[in-house]
């Protein structure tokens, strides 16, 4: 042990800097994704109190908790959080990770700039919930429809936040898309081929394709909603001949491919997490991957489904409903193979196993609701309703975040080296589970019965008082579960039992090198020659190669530069809330400055 | 070519494609831009002929005036194929002259499309004033926006060539610059045959 860290003083040099600076400056793939993670949790956590708050406003009718104004913000911030702060970041954590150890690569293409995404993304994050200080926080949605968005009718600051928030985060998203489609092309390591892949990496690529060409979509929209409230275009005016569906348009061209981002990378975590616990290799492994691949190319021809009640007339709901109902068969692929390669499998069900299992029941049941909206009629007396609240947390709750925990309870080994204590774990998960299901499901049935979504409160006429009830102890449940989850993170990180380098005796090439990876990951890049290089031929020398001794490496030394621009874009964006025409422009002063810096600097 | 220099996160020469990994990673994004561009240009269209008051686009586009730039901005495509050529071929003389040339008619395409809009703002079309206004000022004011980094890119790109800072094996960065314009230039042909071309 001494002579390898000898040797590997001898041709690895650290970069030696320690401490709140280093974590600053860091380039290092897997700092950037521990800082997405730990970002990620916080608004987990705040998303999660605003989801309380208004579980709470809502436990009985014509309840005064808070105020309907107050009511809007929250459901907003919720959602935009939810979506924009944990659900895409966190994914993108568990991207940074664990992709470049993946494919074999010592980081991502461009690892300043994967700096810069992430402190891109926390500005935007701070400038989004700024707007709580002022007591002004976004209050149209997070869809932010028009023409309820515009000046006219939410003169306050509070859509600037939104329009202006979205713009910055929506950057950070752009960058970090062209860093891994070209980290996933460019990167694996020798005989990595892409039909050798892990299905996570798979997943990661096809969602990071989404991200480039979603998101740009989704700045075009912003754009003109920011001219309309600051410089008084008519984009989305009636009055000057505008239309407001042109927003919806473009929110939901981006709105769907997003859906898309926020469940495909648990498509990939749960097609890591079964083959491991069910000892056998992914079934149907081709076929997993051309399904993921549909589901993103098709996902961008749906866009319409949520709109039909906008009036699109017959044939475009047809066309919009038969697209939205074919993605559910490579959705559905994706649920037999999985239940096939645990067919016949030696089962073992740790916490990580359960949360996939239980991430494939809530996504089935939220697919289904899926189809019945997909069907225009039936849409129509669903639309704005909790059925469809119930549907969509189906998928989100229970398919995205069971996913990312089943991710994080796998791969928190290969982060710390420690195992996660499995009896938390296992009361996380059932708390979680039947917390969920408590919450979401009476949502269908209040949903039939006629109750309103994004209204912050109901006559106790209606008689879902007590489903309501039901469903507001369901979310506390859910809360006690969370915070299980951040003191079992927290309790393992400290005093967690040893893992070892594969606890799980996975198959994939992260699990070939040791536990935590060292800053350059891999002492020499191992030759991969199967799709399971750790259970099948070779998997000695794969072994033996990932944890040699490095030669010479070189890694890209820390910058100050990311984190300074990211505060100079999101300060220029920022400075639109002044008013004064020019105020952005000392913003972008800054931020070209550094920008040329950054260009300039060194990465030798 | 040295991919080392290039490729600071691999520490190994080869990537998995034989690509070069910057040129990848700009590839990737200017198919992000095609999307931005594409949902600029799409809006244009589809609120054409929905302004409820003009100035309409056949009162005000003077399509001779905008032919006239736009063969200057395809000219500059042309120069930065000789700009490239001569950093490759370690020709420095004609690399400095020609990234100048695409430099000076950027410059001057901008200079049109200054002199347009101001000729617009007299004939009464502003932002506010119709759909026309503030789809056309939205569309080719983020198409100047990026001539103007191209313009800047590329100047910055001339300053080194002046140090001696361009020797052939630094080619690829000129190459990336010279997607990055080309695109900008494939934006224009699509925008003036859209918008001015087909009215």
């Amino acid at each position: 042990m001494a002579t390898a860290e000898a040797e590997i003083q001898a041709g690895y040099h650290p970069h030696g800097r320690t401490g709140l600076w280093d974590w600053i400056t860091t380039v290092d793939h897997k700092k950037i994704g521990l800082l997405y993670g730990a970002t990620s949790i916080i608004f987990l956590l705040l998303g999660g109190l605003e989801a309380l708050t208004i579980r709470t406003q809502l436990i009985r009718p014509d309840n005064h908790f808070i105020t309907a104004e107050a009511y809007n913000q929250f459901f907003t911030m919720h959602g935009l959080t939810m979506v924009f702060l944990m659900g895409m970041p966190i994914a993108v954590a568990l991207f940074n990770y664990i992709v470049p150890l993946q494919i074999g690569a010592r980081d991502v293409a461009f690892p300043r700039l994967n700096a810069l995404s992430y402190w891109i993304f926390l500005c935007g994050g701070l400038f989004l919930y700024s707007s709580f200080v002022i007591g002004a926080a976004p209050n149209g949605g997070w869809f932010g429809y028009a023409n309820l968005s515009e000046r006219p009718f939410s003169p306050g600051p509070n859509m600037d936040f939104y329009s202006l928030g979205l713009q910055i985060l929506g950057i950070a998203s752009i960058m970090g898309g062209v860093n891994f489609v070209t980290t996933i092309i460019q990167l694996r390591a020798p005989g990595m081929r892409l039909m050798r892949m892990p299905l996570f990496t798979w997943m990661a690529f096809v969602t990071s394709f989404l991200l480039i060409t979603a998101l740009p979509v989704l700045a075009v929209a912003l754009f003109f909603l920011t001219f309309d409230r600051f410089w008084g275009t008519n984009f989305y005016m009636p009055a000057a001949g505008g239309d407001p569906i042109l927003w919806q348009h473009l929110f939901w061209m981006f709105g769907h491919p997003e859906v898309y981002i926020l469940i495909l990378p648990a498509f990939g975590i749960v097609s890591e997490v079964i083959p491991t616990f069910s000892r056998k290799p992914l079934f149907g492994y081709a076929v997993m991957v051309y399904s993921g691949s549909l589901i993103g190319l098709i996902g961008w021809g749906v866009w319409a489904h949520h709109m039909f009640a906008t009036g699109l007339g017959p044939i475009a709901d047809a066309f919009f409903t038969i697209s939205t109902m074919i993605i559910a068969i490579p959705t559905g692929v994706k649920i037999f193979n999985w239940l096939a390669t645990m067919w016949g499998g030696q089962l073992k069900f740790t916490t990580a196993m359960l949360f996939s299992v239980g991430m494939i029941a809530a996504f089935t049941l939220g697919g289904i609701s899926g189809v019945m909206h997909a069907t225009s009629p039936h849409d129509l007396q669903q639309t704005d309703t909790y059925f469809v609240v119930a549907h969509f947390h189906y998928v989100l709750v229970g398919g995205t975040i069971m996913g990312v925990f089943s991710g994080s309870y796998y791969w928190f080994p290969k982060i710390t080296g420690k195992l996660m204590n499995e009896t938390l774990g296992k009361w996380h998960f059932w708390l979680w589970f039947v917390g969920m299901n408590l919450t979401f499901f009476p949502m269908h049935f209040v949903g039939l019965l006629g109750m309103p979504r994004r209204t912050y409160t109901y006559s106790a006429e209606l008689n879902v008082g007590a489903l309501n009830a039901l469903e507001t102890v369901g979310s506390y449940i859910m809360g006690v579960a969370a915070i299980l989850y951040i003191w079992n993170l927290v309790r393992s990180y400290r005093k967690g039992e040893p893992a070892g380098h594969n606890p799980w005796n996975a198959s994939s090439l992260e699990w070939a090198t040791t536990s935590p990876p060292p800053e350059y990951n891999f002492g020499r890049v191992p030759t991969v020659r199967n799709r399971e290089p750790l259970w099948l031929e070779g998997k000695e020398q794969v072994i033996a190669d990932a944890q040699a001794a490095p030669g010479y490496i070189h890694m890209p030394p820390p910058s100050y530069w990311p984190i300074l621009t990211a505060i100079g874009i999101a300060t220029t964006f920022a400075l639109f809330m002044t008013h004064v025409w020019w105020a952005p422009l000392i913003g972008l002063a800054a931020t070209a400055l550094c920008v040329m810096n950054f260009a300039f600097e060194s990465t030798t | 070519m040295d991919h080392a220099a290039t490729l600071p996160a691999a520490g190994h020469a080869e990537t998995a494609t034989g690509l070069n990994t910057f040129k990848v990673g700009f590839w990737v994004f200017l198919g992000s831009e095609t999307l931005f561009f594409g949902s600029l240009i799409s809006t244009y269209l589809v609120y054409k002929h929905q302004s409820i008051s003009g100035p309409y686009p056949d009162q005000v586009l003077n399509i001779p005036l905008t032919s006239v730039s736009t063969f200057v901005l395809l000219m500059s495509s042309l120069a930065m194929v000789l700009a490239l050529a001569g950093v490759q071929r370690g020709n420095r003389r004609q690399g400095l002259f020609w990234l100048f040339m695409v430099a000076v008619l950027g410059s001057t395409f901008l200079g049109f499309q200054a002199y347009e809009f101001t000729e617009f703002y007299h004939k009464g079309l502003t932002l506010q004033t119709n759909l026309f206004g503030s789809t056309f000022f939205v569309l080719t004011g983020f198409h100047g926006a990026h001539v103007t980094v191209g313009v800047i890119w590329l100047l910055t790109l001339w300053v080194q060539g002046l140090r001696g800072e361009l020797p052939p094996e630094r080619s690829l960065t000129v190459e990336i610059a010279g997607l990055y314009w080309h695109f900008v230039d494939i934006v224009w042909i699509a925008i003036f045959t859209l918008i001015y071309l087909l009215q």
